[in-house]
């Protein structure tokens, strides 16, 4: 019984990392409909900026700010080269816009920085230590610590301040809050910057932990499933999302997994999605959509 | 164009409605058709073949499969890759579990038991649509993969799951050269290319393009829903079955699980919205681009700038060149290759006027 508590934990704690992702993604899609695939890519950027930035012995919150930076300069160019000019396209555009974005950063940031596997150190001490009885790891808790805050953190801007209101103005009907005098193009920015540093905090998470590379792009394929069983436009519910799924692959994975062959980690989570599909399909905080003729 | 085609008139219903009315676009037609069966075999050298000539002709079929889909019904899809590994396992298994089983029939097989695959995976897309289908299809993505490197009898228990080619033998002929396996892909990829801009065509063809212009208008005038989506699934996947097959067999002679990842769907996804959604002629011309492409780029960097620039760098700069062509397709021209030869016809029209 420990033995699952302790496989369950863990895979909570991996749901963090999964949402942290995931409200990247939500941010964005919130403000502009965009489904953007390219959130992977900006972890592996930030994460690959952050430490190359590192090694060559810059301080950490020198590197941190200069990497914030180069996510805003990234959010502009993306703002201004390609969001303006596909105003009003349909979403499946959109999509297939960020999948072109995903490859430029992905191509940009192994241009600049080399492909080699980059070993990053936030000196969290990553000691397991016990809890009645069962083996935690400290810098899981210091993720899920993180993750929290930035949720909290975001939901005060969104609902206290000028901008997150204008931003659920646009949410809501993007014609109708250009008409009240709400500055898109400036909140488009400063949602793709937000989300870029959304980006940063997870890419130097998963980095710390799994090393930063290439693979920390297809984070992106993780945090889909995420999004499906939250919905496209809830942050609290990308968490609840993060959770069933970091916690049921890795239930899956320990205790069906070896029946089957092991590695059905890589699509129980869609599988699972799927499902969740057919029962709610806007998800459990998604919006229902009507639909007019 | 450079001719007129004043004076061309239907007088029957079958006149206009014939795949092309111009007798100068038919000439032309016959013409190019004999061209790549009579004489590209004699000029061509087995490095074309091989290496430009059948991936072009492989990954045309396969964008053409997803067109279908994606182009006409509408349906996002991120696992164009899982379908045909599908069928490539699929064509091998029946080739080699069936004693004396013709080539030619193992591969339709192996493309009916991906398009069964596909209406499977496409059974999500009657409740959901928009951008959660794409969870469906990227269920099948890893799923397919997965059965593939995991159970060894896919394989015939190969340690690395990796299949090898059947030998190529159609009506006592053996088709193993570079020459003999681009004539099989050829006629293949011309004869389905043929059925699929007759079924765009027809009644089935315009079903699909009202279900993705409109899925609720579409079924108000009485479109059934299901039986169209699962249709454009199935015919979907029946025609990147056989893409994978051919993939399999004919350009690489072996292939492993591995050869058919996300990246490769992602490669049918930007063959198509490099050469125009919605277009049978867009497939050839954004695999053309697609396969020439890199070719074009390794040539011009070891030419121009050759030393400054090493291999593994090149990789990148490519990716970041193709994502900046797709974003400025999307932009500037997102109807595609397909568009721009459109409008290039219609300048020709009036040539040498304006209007």
């Amino acid at each position: 019984m420990n033995f699952f508590f302790e496989v369950l934990v863990g895979g909570l704690l991996a749901g963090v990392m999964y949402s942290l992702v995931a409200i990247g993604f939500v941010l964005i899609y919130k403000a502009s409909k965009v489904f953007n695939f390219a959130q992977g890519s900006m972890v592996l950027f930030s994460a690959l900026t952050f430490v190359s930035l590192l090694e060559r012995g810059v301080t950490f919150w020198v590197a941190f700010f200069i990497t914030l930076l180069s996510m805003i300069l990234l959010a502009w160019v993306i703002e201004r080269y390609v969001l303006r000019k596909l105003v009003n396209r349909s979403p499946i555009t959109l999509f297939m816009a960020t999948l072109g974005l995903s490859y430029i950063i992905e191509g940009l940031a192994q241009l600049l920085w080399g492909a080699q596997v980059h070993g990053l150190d936030l000196g969290i001490n990553d000691e397991p230590f016990e809890f009645q009885g069962l083996l935690l790891s400290q810098f899981d808790l210091f993720a899920s610590a993180v993750a929290g805050t930035l949720v909290i953190f975001l939901s005060v801007f969104f609902n206290k301040t000028r901008t997150g209101i204008a931003l659920r103005a646009v949410a809501d009907d993007q014609l109708a809050a250009l008409a009240v005098g709400i500055d898109l193009q400036k909140l488009w920015l400063i949602v793709w910057a937000v989300a870029g540093f959304v980006g940063l905090v997870a890419g130097l998470l998963w980095g710390a932990r799994l090393g930063v590379q290439f693979s920390l792009s297809l984070v992106v394929l993780k945090a889909l499933p995420v999004l499906i069983i939250g919905g496209f436009t809830s942050i609290s519910g990308s968490i609840l999302g993060g959770l069933i799924i970091g916690a049921s692959e890795k239930l899956a994975e320990v205790f069906i997994g070896p029946y089957l062959g092991g590695g059905i980690e890589n699509w129980f989570p869609y599988v699972l999605a799927m499902l969740f599909l057919l029962i709610r399909p806007a998800g459990i905080f998604g919006e229902r959509e009507i639909e007019r003729v | 164009m450079l001719y007129r085609e004043s004076g061309q008139f239907s007088t029957s219903y079958a006149a206009e409605r014939r795949l092309f009315r111009l007798y100068q676009e038919r000439i032309a037609f016959i013409l190019l058709l004999a061209v790549a069966f009579l004489l590209v075999p004699f000029i061509g050298n087995d490095y074309w073949f091989s290496a430009i000539l059948i991936p072009f002709l492989v990954l045309s079929l396969a964008g053409l499969g997803l067109n279908l889909l994606t182009g006409y019904a509408g349906q996002l899809s991120l696992g164009s890759a899982a379908f045909m590994a599908v069928g490539a396992f699929a064509a091998y298994n029946f080739n080699l579990r069936i004693e004396g089983m013709p080539f030619l029939i193992s591969l339709i097989l192996g493309g009916i038991t991906a398009g069964l695959t596909g209406v499977v995976f496409g059974l999500p897309s009657l409740r959901i649509k928009g951008f959660y289908i794409l969870v469906a299809t990227l269920a099948a993505q890893f799923f397919v993969q997965w059965v593939f490197t995991n159970f060894a009898w896919f394989s015939n228990n190969s340690s690395s799951g990796v299949i090898t080619a059947p030998p190529l033998i159609i009506f006592g002929w053996d088709l193993s050269s570079p020459v003999g396996r681009y004539l099989l892909t050829l006629s293949v990829v011309v004869a389905l290319s043929l059925l699929a801009s007759n079924i765009v065509r027809s009644e089935l063809g315009r079903n699909w393009m009202a279900v993705r212009d409109m899925d609720t208008a579409a079924a108000v005038i009485g479109i059934s829903i299901p039986k169209t989506k699962l249709l454009a699934f199935a015919i979907s996947s029946f025609y990147l079955g056989i893409a994978g097959s051919l993939w399999a067999f004919t350009y690489l002679g072996t292939v492993e699980p591995h050869g058919f990842d996300l990246t490769r769907s992602f490669q049918i996804l930007f063959i198509i919205i490099i050469g125009g959604m919605g277009s049978i002629l867009g497939n050839f011309l954004g695999a053309a681009f697609i396969v020439l492409f890199p070719v074009f780029l390794s040539n011009i960097s070891s030419g121009l700038f050759a030393g400054i620039v090493d291999v593994g760098q090149l990789e990148n700069i490519q990716k970041i060149i193709f994502g900046v062509l797709i974003i400025f397709f999307l932009i500037k021209e997102p109807n595609g290759l397909a568009k721009i030869w459109q409008t290039f016809k219609q300048v020709m029209h009036v040539w040498p006027l304006r209007f």
